[in-house]
């Protein structure tokens, strides 16, 4: 049996790149702006890049907030990607402060671009990270990064603001950027995030769409 | 320490992949299709593909070739040439790009790369500069692949790119595109002390020893790569080797 996944479609972004690598790792993808489609998918993912309140405004113009947060109640596979995972937050700092969709407790912050030293730290973050296991984990067995090397496996990042979970278990990996401590992908039961994108991080990437593929 | 990229440049004209001197004087190299895949499964960090005639003639063809690319290859891609309006962005991220490259629209009408960056996030926004030195001193920015001059100053106007939203600055030396003569590192420096936002270096790579001086001398955070690699002159394993040689960091594939 394919692993049915619905790509949530709001508008911005490309779509192609997550729909192919999802296929080329056996799913059916149906993407779609569809609320009663998200309501009724097997598995979710909400991809996206741009600003965090431009995303919500279009979700809300999709009526998409309502089926997305009562999916998220329902214990099934969610994988939200950059801004996707970004959105999932209670809010954000983005451009005055923002509602999210609430699914996890935290908040969206910018890069500080003061590093160490007075140094200045460039943003946007991007480029390939390697990542790392956050003082709050010691596996990542059993989750969606099951199978990565902690410290060797890189990913791809292109981003400004970051999410800051409430909930410090709620951490599944972190990267450093140039000093600064990025929380590069998160998961609450099968809830997760991942900043950076897997549909652009090569093998490792496409590992891990296979881990939430067999979630 | 923000890891370097190394991208390969791909150039395009009509459906195939090309390589100038001095962004002119363009050869046939192949199916661009086929080098990209060679290059993802080599581990490259990412592809730019640039339709290097679209300005000149009005028109552009890359979203076909964008969206055949990225049926199969899984990093980024960011796509240049002839982009002139939102439209054209959306049309190419729909068609599976990461990031939009501006040149000549953007000398023209600033204020797109502003409309760019709001609509889609500035992280897609690369403003593209073709610089060449000037006798005088300085470098100015052109437009038409190296042909058209625009009077503006190339420094200046990347920091003009940045306060209009630009997320990234590819900044190409005219003078030593298609040399394989080493880049133009005082130019590179300049514009990474010019501006905040992380530079893609290119035009001019012979070596891994040239890329790595980009970094070193230049503080470039991606070398832009084409000849070397379309070519097979160097291997991109050897680049990386030497990053790694030199102490920069890159990613290990």
């Amino acid at each position: 049996m394919k692993p049915h996944v619905v790509v949530v479609d709001y508008g911005v972004g490309n779509l192609l790149s997550v729909t192919k690598a999802l296929e080329t790792r056996g799913a059916d993808v149906a993407v779609t702006s569809d609320p009663h489609a998200v309501l009724a998918a097997e598995r979710l993912v909400i991809p996206g890049v741009g600003a965090f309140a431009d995303g919500m405004a279009e979700l809300e113009k999709r009526d998409l907030v309502r089926a997305i947060r009562e999916y998220a109640a329902s214990d099934r596979p969610l994988l939200g990607i950059c801004l996707g995972m970004q959105l999932l937050f209670s809010e954000s700092d983005e451009f005055g402060l923002h509602q999210g969709l609430d699914v996890l407790a935290g908040r969206v912050v910018a890069i500080p671009n003061l590093a160490g030293g007075g140094r200045w730290r460039k943003t946007p973050h991007i480029g390939w990270n390697e990542l790392l296991l956050p003082p709050t984990r010691d596996t990542w067995e059993r989750t969606l990064l099951a199978g990565l090397k902690e410290g060797a496996a890189a990913t791809y990042f292109l981003h400004s603001f970051v999410a800051e979970p409430a909930d410090p278990s709620v951490r599944l990996a972190d990267c450093d950027h140039d000093g600064f401590i990025v929380s590069a992908a998160v998961q609450q039961g099968r809830i997760c995030g991942c900043q950076f994108h897997p549909e652009k991080s090569g093998d490792v990437g496409l590992a891990i769409i296979d881990n939430f593929l067999s979630m | 320490m923000a890891n370097v990229r190394l991208i390969a440049r791909l150039d395009i004209k009509g459906s195939n992949l090309i390589k100038g001197v001095h962004l002119e004087g363009l050869r046939v190299v192949g199916d661009p299709q086929v080098f990209a895949e060679r290059y993802y499964h080599e581990g490259i960090d990412e592809l730019i593909y640039m339709d290097i005639v679209a300005s000149l003639y009005g028109r552009n063809n890359l979203a076909d070739i964008v969206r055949h690319t990225a049926q199969r290859i899984f990093v980024p891609l960011t796509v240049g040439g002839g982009v002139r309006s939102v439209d054209d962005v959306r049309d190419l991220l729909r068609a599976g790009a990461d990031k939009i490259a501006i040149n000549t629209a953007a000398t023209r009408q600033p204020d797109l790369i502003s409309e760019i960056a709001r609509r889609f996030g500035s992280q897609c926004v690369v403003l593209s500069i073709e610089a060449k030195r000037r006798r005088e001193g300085g470098w100015e920015a052109y437009v038409d692949n190296g042909r058209e001059k625009t009077g503006l100053d190339a420094i200046e106007w990347a920091k003009r790119g940045e306060q209009l939203g630009a997320g990234e600055v590819m900044v190409t030396s005219v003078d030593q595109e298609g040399t394989r003569k080493g880049m133009d590192y005082e130019l590179i420096a300049a514009v990474t002390s010019a501006i905040k936002l992380p530079v893609i270096a290119s035009g001019g790579v012979g070596a891994p020893a040239d890329a790595v001086r980009a970094v070193t001398e230049g503080g470039a955070d991606a070398i832009a790569i084409a000849d070397i690699l379309h070519y097979g002159r160097h291997p991109l394993s050897a680049i990386r080797a030497a990053a790694i040689a030199a102490g920069i960091h890159v990613r290990r594939t």
